[in-house]
């Protein structure tokens, strides 16, 4: 089971980066912590802890329109993550990145600005069956009050999507493909660029949702020719409540605001009101201030890591960690495609998930089980839940060999 | 390292679950769901005379939503429909509440170390929220959440 590690990941010091994560260090039971569920939080490195911690000691005050010192300060730490996202995601202008709480927030803001202005009746809306919850259900409150129609881009057995199924959705009425880069229930990476270009041909948009992709490869949405591209800072190492969407700037600029309040406006009578300009007429009200900030340093830290490096590091781990659980007598792969990333998800014949996860959680092993917000992907492999170990580039070979051992522990209990 | 959780009785009963049928002539029933998890569970009782006469189960879930649903069976055999609303409430106090385990319980007691565990209490009564709606005749679909 050894591997030589590769040319690529030689160099990445993981024992380092550990020192960078303060959760990493400590004992849950009486056992190290092995952390296998970034996919559902990451963890984060001081140096967004020490960012957030800097904000509210030292620079705290509302942004925008303050002439104070402090309120600049803070303007400008804020603002300063979205040139960063700009620069994450390749995007042409930082007018294209618009902040909002999450990926799950990014869709509803498209499904509800875009969608009620551009879906009419009969109109479709491309989805995956590969789709977490919240990629599904705002397309279906827009189907729902639109009476327009919902369509699912089905899956193999191997949790890949079939793309010549996919071609036959498309068709003059549809409007918006909505799917996930990488799914976050068996870690499937969706050949992106191909399904934008085939929506593209179709006369359609296309929305990624890169809550999954966006830890662990390097995003261009400019390569991906993608019309909305959106991720959540906490999975990104950054803190939760903040999350970024990424839009063309011309369907931005046609786009209704979405909510109403402070900041979005130009001026303001009892007559009417003027918008401000994109991106701030999508950010009503005071934002999560200390989260962008933290979502900056977090931006910092991954690309001084390097994106590249991380996705070989990544690579090598899963191929491990894929080998390490086919030992397991019983231990069924959930989510076998060709091209994945940082997800093993799995069961075991006769063991429930939750049953595995609390006796893991005894050997301070946490992994998530259940659905993973994923129940359309459950209900396809007829099956309750999986357990899911995901990966980080924190995470090491040990790691998994103690997953490995758990899961024997486990057998030896229930079998 | 678990054996608080999964003691030996809830293991044997985990892996050999009694009264894991369904029944025929039951004349009261209930479907009983975790969302949490998906398990889902279908319960049948004999009521006669205001006596449960013969209880049992369907469906699959962990060790613990298993072991729960069986020896549930186990322990209302022969009560009268009173006495096994009772056993409800006794049950749900051994799961949250520090109070002495009632004596009435009986070998559910093997279920107090799920109170050490708060993520795992709505597997352990799944079955009895199911319990309770079969006995009251409401004949839905009763959930944990």
């Amino acid at each position: 089971m050894s591997m030589a590690p590769s040319v690529v990941s030689a160099g990445f010091d993981v024992e380092k980066i550990r020192e960078d994560f303060p959760v990493l260090k400590q004992t849950i039971h009486g056992k190290p912590l092995v952390y296998l569920d970034s996919a559902a939080t990451a963890q984060k490195p001081f140096a967004v802890i020490e960012a957030i911690r800097k904000f509210h000691e030292v620079d705290c005050a509302n942004i925008h329109r303050g002439v104070h010192e402090l309120s600049q300060r803070s303007t400008a730490a804020y603002e300063e993550t979205r040139v960063k996202a700009k620069r994450f995601l390749n995007a042409r202008s930082k007018n294209e990145i618009v902040f909002v709480r999450g990926a799950t927030e990014g869709i509803n803001l498209v499904a509800s600005t875009w969608g009620r202005k551009n879906v009419k009746e009969g109109d479709e809306i491309v989805i995956s069956a590969l789709e977490h919850h919240s990629n599904i259900v705002p397309w279906q409150m827009l189907c729902e009050e639109k009476s327009a129609k919902l369509r699912v881009i089905p899956m193999n057995d191997r949790g890949e999507l079939i793309l010549e199924e996919y071609e036959k959705l498309l068709g003059p009425r549809t409007r918006m493909v909505a799917f996930g880069h990488v799914s976050n229930a068996l870690g499937t990476v969706n050949p992106a660029r191909q399904i934008i270009e085939m929506a593209h041909r179709a006369g359609a948009l296309a929305l990624v949702d890169g809550a999954q992709a966006a830890p662990h490869m390097k995003i261009d949405v400019q390569a991906l020719d993608a019309d909305f591209y959106t991720f959540s800072g906490h999975k990104v190492f950054g803190p939760t409540g903040i999350g970024v969407l990424y839009g063309r700037t011309k369907l931005l600029l046609a786009m209704p605001p979405y909510q109403g309040g402070g900041d979005m406006i130009r001026t303001v009578t009892f007559e009417k009101t003027t918008y401000n300009d994109v991106p701030y007429k999508f950010e009503a009200g005071t934002p999560n201030i200390a989260g962008g900030i933290g979502l900056g340093a977090a931006l910092d830290y991954v690309t001084h890591l390097g994106l590249d490096r991380i996705a070989a590091y990544e690579h090598e781990l899963l191929a491990y960690g894929t080998e390490a659980l086919s030992q397991i007598p019983g231990l069924r792969m959930i989510g076998t495609a060709r091209d994945k990333a940082a997800v093993l998800s799995f069961v075991i014949d006769g063991i429930h998930p939750h049953d595995i996860g609390t006796v893991l959680d005894r050997m301070g092993i946490a992994v998530r089980t259940g659905h993973h917000c994923a129940q359309p992907v459950m209900d396809w492999f007829h099956i309750p839940a999986t357990t899911r170990a995901s990966l980080a580039f924190y995470n090491t070979r040990a790691e998994l060999d103690a997953l490995a051992e758990g899961l024997r522990r486990v057998k030896e209990v229930f079998g | 390292m678990v054996d608080d959780l999964y003691q030996e009785t809830i293991l044997d009963h985990s892996k050999r679950p009694r009264n894991h049928h369904g029944m025929e002539d039951a004349n009261r029933r209930a479907d009983g769901y975790n969302p949490l998890c998906g398990d889902r569970l279908k319960l049948y009782l004999k009521v006669e005379n205001d006596i449960v006469q013969d209880a049992s189960f369907e469906g699959a879930g962990c060790a613990i939503s298993t072991a729960s649903a069986s020896l549930m069976t186990e322990s209302l055999k022969g009560k009268t429909r009173q006495e096994a609303l009772q056993l409800i409430d006794k049950f749900h106090n051994l799961l949250t509440t520090e109070t002495p385990a009632s004596r009435d319980l009986g070998k559910l007691v093997v279920f107090c170390g799920v109170r050490d565990y708060p993520a795992r209490v709505k597997c352990a009564t799944l079955a009895w929220h199911t319990l309770k709606s079969a006995l009251n005749g409401t004949g839905e679909v009763t959930s944990t959440e």
